[in-house]
């Protein structure tokens, strides 16, 4: 081994305007944007040499397209509804399946940190938790798009599913959906980091429990009253909605997607809130320094 | 010849003044940590000076651990004030951090990275400056050459030590923050790890915090030790006089006697 070399005053940290006397704005953005990128990078690291991570990115989506594919093909076959139960039952799953995908990303480039017991290590660093969710949201973004990808193409190709039938609300739909999975992602995690490693079994079938209440499948009318209050919560249930009266042919409530869209933005705001307070409280109590089974009481 | 002479000696009698001004690289004042009605750490004052390696010595239990992952920044003190190069931790936490690092026993790099991606991912959260560059010094300087693109959980214990402390290294911190770092290590490499700490801490500006339940390797490398016993410091001073200095033989017996009898050892 070779003697250490260290050049006076520490020259090799970022930028003189990272010192004591303050940062200009500049110089303090590009170090909080090198941080977020660390996040990102990892999880591009781990991608790159793990087909155990890369397969889940669009494998189960896919069979549930092909699923459904096949579903929605048998149902036009047997009913003379006169509905087109493509773009109704099979671009809903497509929709679903985003969300869930975009969710995912998160909370599973959250959970490599709980597997690795990560989190004393990144938190010692100049990260901040700001900088630490907004690299797991593009994470989540880079992931959940290889998801996307593959769904619309199978659907497409395979199943003939026209997205012309949406037309322009396609990417209101998307965004309120991408929305949603990230709030859902950030307020998964952050109920992970306040119960421990045991909590991931709660994170998963977050979307299954979900589901009945955003009224994928069905309309919300559909619904008992008291379902109907809670579909009322989700920012989901107006992107459904809509795109059900898109498909056929109805006009759709403009100011309902809104509202849809306001939740969500809400929701990410909330979720960011309950992760930082959750942060704090494990600063408070020591849990990220000792993040291992169980988290205290 | 004579004049390079004196010029050395002028640029180092220049550097050591400008290090006595310089404040201290850490300073910890009356820190406490309670959880509910336990008390890990009770009312702790101290400071690292530059190229100074101070020891923090106590029995498991005693509050070095919670002390350094206070002044981590990763556990809330209930009072008390750490300051990093006098930027207060409390009040501008990521700067203050950018000026530390550290390397733990329980503090295992992730075992799914290779070592390359591990030190840029640091390094990348540490904001270290021509990184590619870094890398490669410290992948050199700690003879892991062989083992720049193995995943860090392949290798052995005392591979994975040299890793962690090649990432400690990689901002060049005022504070280096060391909790056991030989533990893992044969006599030879931990020996060598010693001598390359000490000379890191000599020729920058830098301070080190030191844990090690190794009182030789303390006596041998630190500068100055702290005894801490049931979250309170107990005793203070030099660890090659300080045993004489309380009637024991050895750095260890002190250390028997303050795990064991503290009270003895109290004003």
């Amino acid at each position: 081994m070779r003697a250490l070399q260290q050049p006076a005053h520490n020259a090799r940290r970022s930028g003189p305007g990272l010192g004591s006397n303050g940062a200009p704005a500049s110089g303090a953005g590009r170090a909080a944007l090198n941080r977020t990128g660390a996040i990102v990078l990892r999880q591009l690291y781990l991608l790159s040499g793990s087909p155990a991570r890369i397969v889940p990115l669009f494998a189960w989506v896919a069979i549930d397209i092909v699923l459904w594919g096949f579903i929605t093909r048998y149902l036009n076959s047997v009913t003379n509804s006169g509905l087109n139960f493509v773009p109704a039952l099979l671009g809903a799953v497509l929709l679903w399946d985003f969300m869930v995908r975009v969710m995912q990303g998160i909370t599973t480039t959250f959970f490599e940190d709980v597997w690795t017991r990560n989190f004393l290590n990144f938190f010692a660093t100049p990260l901040k938790t700001s900088e630490y969710v907004l690299g797991l949201v593009l994470s989540s973004i880079a992931t959940s798009l290889v998801g996307l990808a593959v769904m619309l193409i199978l659907a497409s190709a395979v199943f003939g599913l026209s997205f012309v039938v949406y037309g322009a609300m396609l990417v209101p739909f998307l965004l309120v959906l991408f929305m949603l999975g990230i709030g859902l992602g950030i307020a998964g995690s952050a109920i992970v980091l306040r119960l421990g490693p045991v909590a991931e079994w709660f994170i998963w079938p977050i979307p299954a429990l979900l589901s009945p209440f955003a009224g994928v499948f069905y309309p919300i009318s559909t619904l008992p009253g008291w379902m109907q209050y809670c579909a009322r919560l989700l920012p989901a249930s107006y992107v459904f909605e809509g795109m059900r009266a898109v498909v056929s042919s109805r006009s759709i409530s403009i100011p309902n997607l809104l509202l849809g869209g306001a939740l969500a933005v809400l929701y990410i705001f909330l979720a960011g809130w309950f992760f930082g307070y959750i942060y704090r409280h494990a600063v408070r109590n020591g849990l990220i320094a000792r993040y291992s089974a169980e988290g205290p009481g | 010849m004579m004049n390079g002479i004196w010029l050395s000696f002028q640029r180092l009698a220049l550097e050591m003044m400008e290090a006595d001004l310089m404040p201290a690289t850490l300073s910890v004042i009356n820190l406490r940590k309670h959880y509910g009605d336990v008390t890990a750490v009770d009312g702790v004052s101290f400071e690292v000076a530059r190229n100074e390696i101070v020891g923090l010595l106590g029995p498991n239990g005693a509050g070095k651990t919670t002390t350094i992952n206070m002044i981590l920044g990763v556990l809330e003190p209930s009072a008390g004030t750490i300051c990093i190069e006098e930027v207060d931790l409390a009040r501008h936490r990521s700067r203050a951090l950018e000026r530390t690092n550290f390397a733990a026993v329980y503090a295992a790099l992730p075992g799914n990275l290779t070592v390359a991606q591990n030190l840029r991912i640091f390094g990348m959260l540490y904001g270290v400056k021509e990184l590619s560059t870094r890398i490669r010094e410290l992948i050199e300087q700690f003879d892991l050459v062989k083992f720049r693109d193995t995943k860090y959980g392949l290798l052995s214990s005392g591979e994975q030590t040299r890793v962690s402390l090649a990432k400690a290294m990689l901002n060049e911190p005022s504070l280096l923050l060391l909790d056991e770092p030989t533990a893992s290590l044969d006599p030879a490499t931990a020996r060598e790890i010693r001598s390359q700490i000490r000379a890191f801490a000599l020729q920058g500006t830098s301070g080190v915090l030191w844990t090690s339940h190794n009182m030789y390797e303390v006596e041998d490398v630190c500068d100055r030790v702290l005894f801490l016993s049931h979250g309170k410091i107990l005793l203070e001073g030099d660890p090659k006089t300080l045993p004489r200095e309380h009637g024991k033989a050895t750095l260890e017996d002190l250390f028997i006697q303050v795990a064991r009898e503290p009270l003895t050892l109290q004003d």
